[in-house]
């Protein structure tokens, strides 16, 4: 099934939830989802037979600037098709529910998602940094991150 | 695990004894942690009963750098991500700025992106080979491993200018012509891998002490497998028939004809370490077939296309997965119409593969975790990005 | 660059070899040692013992296994059997820094692991190297710019004594920095510093006392 058709799918299935089609002009296309509906949309994409994506590639988290988003590539090991979906999140307060118990490999993706980007994801195990000490201040993959002077007496110039 | 049995059945009766849990620290300076990882566990005297992997030793920020550098300065930053298969990080970088840019590469630039990216991945899997025997304790194998490297590493500085980091594959091509000297070398380089082959499962595969000592430990099922998002010979070695070589090929891989090896539970369970080992060793000789048909059928040509200077591409987002010795890499690339990308994320194979180790590493033994880690076959610089 | 004249890589080498000619890395710099100790003042029963002591220890130097990065993985191939470094004495790498007497820092030290790197060198025993491997020990490396988590340059935790650069650097290029280390505590007055000083011979001369007023 190529992306358009899996839209299409979801869309029967959750109405408003899904954002709608826009076809790329270079690169691969992407389906929006509303926060409030990630979870759902990532069970029925990895428990129905004709989609079956059980396999999470990735995790990210981008900074657009205006917003925050988290994305999400799936594939399928039986079908051989691949998803990308993507969750548009406020900078303010970005949250969205986590997926750590649909996919055990979404754990530590989403903790460096945190990490990095400042995502909280509610209802996962344990979320804390992973990549940068405990202590560390900020969130470095925001556009507005600026790097510390020095760190435990050491300077970083 | 029945080794957990077998043990309970000699110590002594547990009112007899006072014992407690030690929480012990492995790393992140350790011989057999690959790296720098910190494996915190808890033990009941021999006996692992939780483990909790902390990394970040070795963030070097890459993806901040990612975003503040042009697309062609960013590919030495992505060799140093998996030093091990530095050819194979840049090769993805490559396809996916090409994809997103429209950027078609010549015939002779993805065949000699195949030669050095297969050639690199041999010499990971001798590297991996040598020092996960080197962690069950047997420094011999290390020695012969390296004995091969060197011959590999000899070509490929003469064919990109370093040894370790090469900053080969460039967007649009590769950065220059293999000449004859080259080919030959890497000719009799087969040759010499193809008698030392035998010799390495002598020495260590059908060895009962290694036998022993990974076969029915860690062993990971189908499901567990694709659930924790492992790749790569992981995935393979759990009974996936997983290439994305051959089902989504990149760089002209459809024109060669080679066999994907699936882990089949020789020694013990299907999924156990030593599966995972003997996938990359057969891989190994796969590796060869693919070298020796790509250079029987190297197209004259161009070896890069005509990219602009300061190259920018359009306004989107593309990942491109490839298959690296470790695993699935991928850059997932979002451009915004500059020079400079918007994020670059890089999926990091290693960073998957060690999250299953709290999951896995529940009521083996000390020793065990150590072969357990070596199977799976880390570079913290991936892990850690 | 401008104004800077560029010597070819032929002009360096015979260069570096003259000084290698001069510096002789055998025995003999123990002689040579041995002079220039006795022009500088020290006493001749002191300066033997202490050659002898330099000699075995620059000659069996024990680094530490701490490779960090992707110079880990060169300096692995220096302990193999083509760049062999068991012939300088210093194959017998040890895993417990308790044991080490180098320690080659060997990749990028971060600010998470720098806290570490401290504290292994805490515990290596007196006398004790370090060794600086690749650009990003000597100053941040191709991380010198834009890495907010790198720490830039060893230097900035620890005192350095050899520099080795090189991205990574050759195994060749290690095994020069290791003789060059041989050289240097070939060199070294560390006994002589430590326990002997100029008038120290007053303090045995205990039959004559100073009169007291």
């Amino acid at each position: 099934m190529n992306a358009q058709e899996i839209h299409a799918r979801l869309k029967d299935r959750f109405g408003d939830g899904i954002g709608e089609w826009t076809a790329p002009e270079a690169g691969d296309p992407f389906i929006l989802v509303a926060p409030t509906y990630l979870r759902e949309v990532c069970k029925f994409l990895r428990d129905e037979a004709d989609l079956r994506f059980d396999y999470l590639r990735l995790i990210s988290a981008v900074d657009w600037t205006d917003r925050l988003s988290s994305a999400y590539h799936l594939y399928s090991y039986e079908h051989h098709h691949g998803v990308t979906l993507r969750v548009d999140l406020l900078r303010a307060a970005p949250r969205v529910g986590s997926v750590a118990d649909v996919w055990p490999a979404a754990d530590w993706h989403e903790r460096e998602a945190y990490d990095m980007m400042g995502i909280v994801y509610e209802g996962h195990p344990a979320l804390k940094r992973i990549l940068l000490p405990d202590d560390w201040a900020g969130y470095p993959l925001r556009k507005d991150y600026k790097a510390p002077e020095e760190y435990n007496g050491v300077s970083n110039r | 695990m029945g080794m957990t049995s077998d043990l309970t059945q000699t110590l002594p009766r547990e009112d007899s004894l006072k014992t407690e849990e030690l929480l012990i620290n492995m790393g992140p300076q350790h011989p057999s942690t690959h790296g720098v990882l910190r494996l915190v566990v808890r033990t009941d005297g021999e006996i692992v009963r939780e483990s909790w992997p902390q990394i970040g030793f070795l963030h070097r920020c890459f993806e901040k750098i990612a975003e503040s550098l042009n697309y062609a300065q960013v590919v030495p930053y992505t060799d140093r991500m998996d030093y091990l298969a530095s050819m194979n990080n840049a090769l993805a970088f490559c396809l996916g700025v090409e994809k997103l840019g429209g950027i078609e590469v010549p015939e002779r630039a993805a065949y000699l992106r195949v030669i050095a990216a297969e050639l690199n991945r041999i010499a990971s899997h001798l590297v991996s080979f040598g020092t996960y025997a080197l962690d069950l304790g047997a420094f011999t194998p290390f020695l012969y491993a390296f004995r091969e490297r060197e011959y590999i590493l000899a070509i490929l500085e003469k064919m990109s200018g370093g040894r370790l980091l090469y900053h080969y594959p460039r967007i649009g091509g590769v950065a220059r012509d293999m000449s004859a000297e080259m080919i030959q070398d890497t000719r009799a380089f087969l040759k010499i891998m193809r008698k030392a082959w035998p010799e390495y499962n002598t020495l260590l595969s059908e060895n009962q002490i290694f036998v022993k000592r990974t076969a029915n430990v860690g062993a990971v099922s189908r499901e567990q497998a694709i659930a924790w998002g492992f790749t790569g010979p992981c995935l393979r070695g759990s009974g996936v028939p997983f290439d994305l070589r051959k089902m989504h090929p990149y760089s002209l891989y459809e024109r060669f004809d080679f066999e994907i090896p699936v882990g089949e539970g020789l020694k013990g369970t299907v999924g156990d370490c030593w599966d995972r080992y003997w996938v990359r060793m057969v891989e190994i000789m796969e590796c060869c077939k693919i070298i020796e048909q790509a250079l029987d059928g190297l197209p004259d040509g161009p070896v890069t296309a005509k990219v602009p200077r300061a190259l920018k591409l359009p306004k989107g987002e593309v990942y491109v997965p490839c298959e690296n010795p470790r695993g699935e890499l991928g850059y997932y690339i979002i451009s915004d119409g500059g020079a400079k990308a918007l994020r670059v994320k890089a999926r990091g194979p290693s960073f998957c593969n060690l999250s299953i180790t709290n999951a896995l590493c529940r009521d083996i033994l000390l020793a065990d975790v150590v072969a357990v880690l070596g199977s799976i076959d880390i570079v913290l610089g991936e892990v850690d990005r | 660059m401008t104004g800077k004249k560029m010597t070819s890589p032929l002009q360096t080498a015979e260069k570096m070899l003259e000084s290698a000619v001069r510096e002789p890395r055998d025995l003999t710099r123990y002689l040579h040692y041995l002079s220039t100790a006795h022009a500088e003042g020290l006493p001749l029963l002191v300066t033997p013992l202490e050659a002898a002591i330099n000699w075995s220890r620059a000659n069996s130097i024990w680094p530490l296994t701490f490779g960090i990065a992707c110079c880990a993985i060169e300096m692995m191939a220096v302990g193999a059997s083509r760049f062999d470094l068991d012939r300088f004495g210093a194959g017998a790498f040890r895993p417990t820094p308790r044991q080490a007497d180098l320690m080659i820092v060997a990749g990028t030290v971060t600010h998470k692991m720098a806290p570490r790197v401290k504290r292994l060198f805490d515990q290596m025993p007196e006398p004790k190297f370090v060794m600086a491997m690749g650009a990003c020990t000597i100053g941040g490396g191709p991380y010198c710019k834009h890495g907010y988590h790198v720490v830039k340059g060893l230097d900035r935790l620890l005192p350095v004594d050899v520099y080795v650069p090189g991205c990574p650097p050759r195994p060749e290029a290690l095994i020069d920095a290791l003789l060059w280390l041989q050289n240097k505590i070939s060199k070294s007055h560390r006994l002589t510093d430590r326990y002997w000083r100029k008038d120290m011979w007053k303090q045995f001369m205990f039959w004559k006392s100073e009169p007291r007023e």
